[in-house]
């Protein structure tokens, strides 16, 4: 493969999207300048919703119609969820899902 | 710079360690999976270092997204920055030469690190939070580079590794549903995605995902603020 051009402007870009992000306040509101309400209320409540879209958007490409109907996908999860509400250790609970996940898909 | 501070900086980063480099395997793997070797994995850690983002970074590069498709998920997923930002604000405001990087390197495990109140005094508080900040950077792009190099010499079949990515959204949707944080949001983000699935198909939805949850967020705003 050849350098890949598309590949490292979209890599430049996420870099440059995510220090725009932690800079912008710093210049921003560094002075006496007030933070508009809508701005924190987003800040709120933003974070949780992006999080459950990104959990359907990591099983996006489950297929229900084909075996096995998703059951490794569904489980693992299931695992984690199970996981993370006794441990509350996210590491213990994530390194448990991909590890079966991992299993499921060698040995079943 | 003392040898204490070092070191002290140091213990407080070592619980980030773990995780870092653990997160950052799977990364390196997962990267290298999709056909980009150790230099583009070392580029992505050291320059956009934001692990979730960089999970989500490896599927808009194999897709391959748009630029603004690329922006817009960026936006997203990182919009919670510039809240950490804003909190940190008063803080860091003397930092002088360290204050660039503080500001760059500003993830949430960091954010968590530097933002209780168990610091040194005076000046020696920005080299403190510089350090930590510079371990915790060091320790994912360590990850990142050991995961991609190893990749393909592991003894196991590593093809479930793209998992992991699933694993850390879940897990926090899990922990932020036990703390009770902003549920009504929570379900909204996975009701509204998991919709346009259905309706837009695999390849289209996220983008009209993102604008309708914003919309209702903010339809909800008078609702939601007073804490849900």
């Amino acid at each position: 493969m050849g350098f890949d051009m598309h590949a490292s402007i979209l890599i430049i870009t996420m870099s440059v999207v995510t220090i725009a992000l932690r800079f912008i306040p710093f210049i921003v509101f560094s002075g006496k300048k007030e933070i508009p309400k809508i701005v924190i209320y987003l800040g709120e409540v933003l974070p949780s919703a992006v999080i459950g879209m990104l959990v359907i958007y990591c099983l996006k490409d489950i297929d229900f119609s084909v075996t096995p109907y998703g059951s490794r996908e569904l489980v693992a999860t299931f695992i984690v969820v199970l996981t993370q509400i006794l441990s509350r250790n996210s590491l213990l609970s994530i390194l448990a899902g991909t590890i079966s996940y991992m299993l499921f898909l060698n040995f079943l | 710079m003392n040898k204490n501070l070092i070191s002290q900086a140091f213990l407080k980063s070592l619980p980030i360690m773990v995780g870092y480099l653990v997160i950052g395997f799977g990364f390196g793997i997962l990267l290298r999976d999709a056909g980009y070797g150790l230099l583009w994995a070392i580029a992505m850690s050291l320059f956009i270092y934001a692990g979730s983002m960089q999970y989500v970074g490896v599927s808009l590069i194999t897709a391959p997204a748009t630029l603004f498709m690329t922006i817009l998920t960026t936006f997203m997923i990182n919009a919670r920055h510039l809240f950490y930002s804003i909190s940190m604000i008063s803080r860091y405001k003397d930092a002088g030469k360290f204050k660039p990087y503080l500001i760059f390197a500003l993830t949430d495990e960091t954010y968590a690190l530097v933002s209780d109140n168990k610091h040194p005094k005076g000046n020696d508080r920005y080299v403190f939070w510089f350090l930590i900040s510079l371990f915790n950077h060091f320790y994912w792009i360590l990850g990142t580079a050991f995961g991609s190099v190893f990749a393909k010499s592991l003894p196991f079949d590593t093809s479930g590794i793209t998992f992991s990515m699933t694993a850390i959204f879940v897990a926090a949707y899990t922990e932020q549903w036990m703390a009770k944080k902003h549920r009504i949001s929570a379900i909204i983000g996975i009701l509204v995605t998991l919709l346009a699935r259905i309706i837009f198909g695999s390849d289209m939805f996220l983008i009209p995902s993102m604008l309708v949850i914003a919309a209702i967020l903010l339809l909800l705003r008078t609702k939601l603020s007073k804490g849900d």
